[in-house]
């Protein structure tokens, strides 16, 4: 199975990698004494686990390629999709999405606030994941200052109860609506860019969105934020905090159902398919007579009606917004999200919130690592699967004679 | 008028910091046609690995000239590995994958360099031992210009020009010019392309280490999450000045650094950044390639 040849093979990729740790992982100065710690242990477990990772890697990546060579020769078929395909059949479909539903629906009663607390985020990056699903998974335009949408709805709603007073309900739509309009008004004069340029605009529109936050102390209080934003009432009444959370979380649902719900009418739709078509090939889509400009107008408005909505729960769940929480992490965490479910996928999308924001967060033992694991997932995610982990299946018409 | 030139000399010290690093960027986004989102963490290495070896070095007491060589060397050769291992890691397997894979593996990479060196070293801002000595024939300039910024714009000027002479004289230059011409072609012509890529790394990554190295003994202290904004600005330089273009990145890493300084010095500096993406979104509605970038045409 193993060669002498990958051995030496692994034994040199361990050696690099030793070399190249050195210095960081290694070495650690204490400037104040003038000392020096030399941390051996640290570069012999980075030569064997490199070593390790090697080996496992290789034997992977030789059985994929043997496994792809055979299918190419025809001795073996192509089994995965038929094994699987039960997943794709309506019955279980319904049954799955009815599990899920009743599962939700019962979830306060069954656990503490606490982890109540936590899927309220992570429903929160359903919806956010959703709305951005629109602009890069379903029309193509990278967007990496998704965020800046989100920071205007949780401010709108911040900014109108402190200073009139208005209540969660009300700024739910105008949240909605303000994002919107920030997404046309970003949408405009990135209409002729594409690709790269795209994506670096809408980040430098994110991080100006953000500075503004941070800076201007008259407006948005800077980097203090804005306390005491109220949850959301329900006629007035009085709740407990517990009530008030199993409340919002309830709300949440009902968010996330309604987003699944339009965002699955939209794609479906002819605006759906303009989209489709306009994140396939510009040129032949202009060619089949769809406004570019109008299309990729409502891509962007709608999707970041969708991170204004998420934006003024997440302001109503904290009770307290600062600029920090909406910084250019937060936009790559959305983008993974996407891009790790499947993009254009709307189960896609809804499993990658669940992995990337609960995962985490039951990981908090390891609360140092956790970063540094997300980043690894990153990448062995694209390498192994860049399709994400439920692939966009397109839905095809089949001829009955 | 002194403050004029003060401003002015400043914002030539950033743009000249903000070139190297951007350097790095155009010269893989010409190749292969990817942003490197990484890139602002080998810078951050960069400045890392000179911190611990430079500091080592002047514990057990070497002299200085020395401890100025070896940090420079160090920190040039690790940051050139750390670049040709996240190429080949990351990006190498995705050549052929969707645009938006190597993109994601790329902020993947970010993300892991800069928690990896967090936990390694320290979370916490670091001092920075001013490498550069100060010049006695610079002391009635000082008002103006210290000799840190001289000592910068001298080895930013010498580094372009050295990359330049590079490109356009050598084999390797020629064969890096044609694997961003047409990687199939320069294929064909028995261009290893694989190796011209790692090169192109290897080059971005040790000019990158270098402004890492000249930025922090410049500001005198350094942590785990400046290579972020650094490679965010850097990137935009070269955006503005046309990406994939080289002469297009100094120019706009220049006028990045020059419109930051002339904006905080005149009228606020709380919005330093804004003014860099305002002009960096300005440019691109009027010219959504760049400044020197060619616009091309699709043909269908």
């Amino acid at each position: 199975m193993i060669a002498l040849k990958d051995i030496r093979n692994a034994i040199g990729i361990g050696l690099w990698f030793m070399f190249l740790t050195f210095p960081l992982l290694v070495i650690k100065v204490n400037p104040v004494e003038k000392t020096v710690i030399w941390r051996w242990n640290n570069m012999l477990l980075i030569g064997a686990a490199s070593f390790v990772a090697y080996l496992v890697s290789h034997i992977i990546l030789r059985r994929r390629d043997a496994r792809q060579k055979r299918i190419r020769q025809g001795s073996e078929q192509i089994t995965t999709q038929s094994n699987l395909l039960f997943l794709k059949t309506p019955k279980f479909l319904l049954a799955l999405s009815c599990t899920g539903l009743l599962f939700a629906l019962v979830f306060p009663a069954l656990f503490s606030t606490y982890q109540i607390n936590i899927m309220i985020t992570a429903l929160m990056y359903v919806v956010l994941g959703l709305g951005l699903n629109i602009v890069v998974g379903v029309a193509g335009l990278l967007n990496l200052g998704y965020v800046a949408f989100y920071a205007v709805g949780a401010y709108t709603y911040a900014l109108l109860h402190l200073h009139f007073g208005l209540g969660f309900w009300a700024a739910l739509p105008i949240g909605g609506l303000l994002s919107a309009l920030f997404g046309i008004l970003l949408g405009f004069p990135v209409l002729r860019l594409r690709g790269d340029y795209l994506a670096i605009v809408t980040l430098g529109f994110g991080e100006i969105i953000r500075l503004i936050l941070e800076n201007w102390n008259d407006f948005s209080k800077g980097p203090s934020g804005i306390s005491n934003i109220p949850r959301p009432g329900f006629f007035g009444l009085e709740m407990s905090l517990e009530t008030a959370i199993i409340y919002l979380y309830y709300l949440m649902i009902c968010m996330v159902l309604f987003t699944i719900f339009v965002v699955n009418r939209l794609q479906n739709s002819r605006i759906g398919r303009a989209w489709f078509a306009l994140r396939e090939d510009e040129i032949a889509c202009q060619a089949m007579g769809i406004d570019k400009t109008r299309t990729k107008l409502t891509a962007f408005a709608l999707g970041a009606t969708w991170a204004g909505m998420a934006g003024v729960f997440f302001a109503a769940k904290t009770t307290f917004i600062n600029p920090a929480s909406f910084t250019f992490l937060e936009s790559a965490i959305i983008l993974c999200i996407v891009v790790l479910g499947g993009m254009g996928s709307i189960v896609g999308v809804i499993v990658g919130a669940f992995v990337l924001i609960l995962v985490p967060e039951y990981l908090r033992v390891f609360a140092d690592y956790r970063m540094l694991a997300f980043g690894v997932v990153l990448v062995v995610m694209m390498l192994l699967r860049p399709q994400g982990i439920v692939a966009n299946v397109r839905r095809t018409y089949t001829h009955k004679p | 008028m002194d403050y004029f030139f003060e401003l002015l000399f400043s914002g030539l010290t950033r743009g000249s910091i903000y070139a190297l690093i951007a350097l790095g960027y155009t010269m893989v986004y010409g190749i292969i046609g990817l942003i490197n989102f990484a890139h602002g963490e080998i810078y951050m290495i960069g400045a890392f690995t000179a911190l611990v070896v430079s500091s080592v070095l002047s514990i057990y007491g070497l002299p200085l000239l020395a401890i100025l060589v070896l940090t420079v060397l160090a920190a040039t050769v690790w940051a050139a590995a750390y670049g040709f291992t996240v190429e080949r890691l990351a990006y190498r397997p995705l050549r052929n994958a969707p645009r938006l894979s190597p993109l994601i593996s790329a902020i993947g990479m970010s993300i892991f360099l800069q928690n990896f060196v967090l936990l390694a070293q320290t979370s916490d801002f670091q001092p920075f031992p001013n490498l550069i000595p100060q010049f006695a024939f610079m002391e009635p300039y000082a008002a103006i210009i210290g000799s840190t910024d001289l000592i910068i714009l001298t080895v930013a000027a010498l580094m372009m020009i050295l990359l330049t002479l590079t490109i356009k004289y050598t084999r390797t230059g020629q064969a890096m010019r044609a694997t961003a011409q047409d990687q199939k072609m320069a294929l064909l012509v028995g261009i290893n392309v694989d190796k011209i890529i790692s090169i192109t790394f290897i080059i971005g990554s040790a000019l990158a280490a270098i402004g890492g190295l000249l930025i922090a003994s410049h500001i005198g202290q350094i942590n785990c999450s400046i290579g972020f904004i650094a490679g965010i600005k850097a990137f935009t330089a070269a955006v503005l000045g046309g990406i994939g273009s080289i002469p297009g990145a100094v120019l706009g890493s220049f006028i990045l650094g020059l419109t930051e300084a002339f904006a905080t010095g005149y009228v606020s500096s709380d919005y330093e950044d804004v003014f860099a993406f305002a002009l960096l979104v300005l440019i691109l509605i009027f010219r959504p390639a760049g400044l020197l970038g060619k616009a091309t045409i699709e043909k269908v």
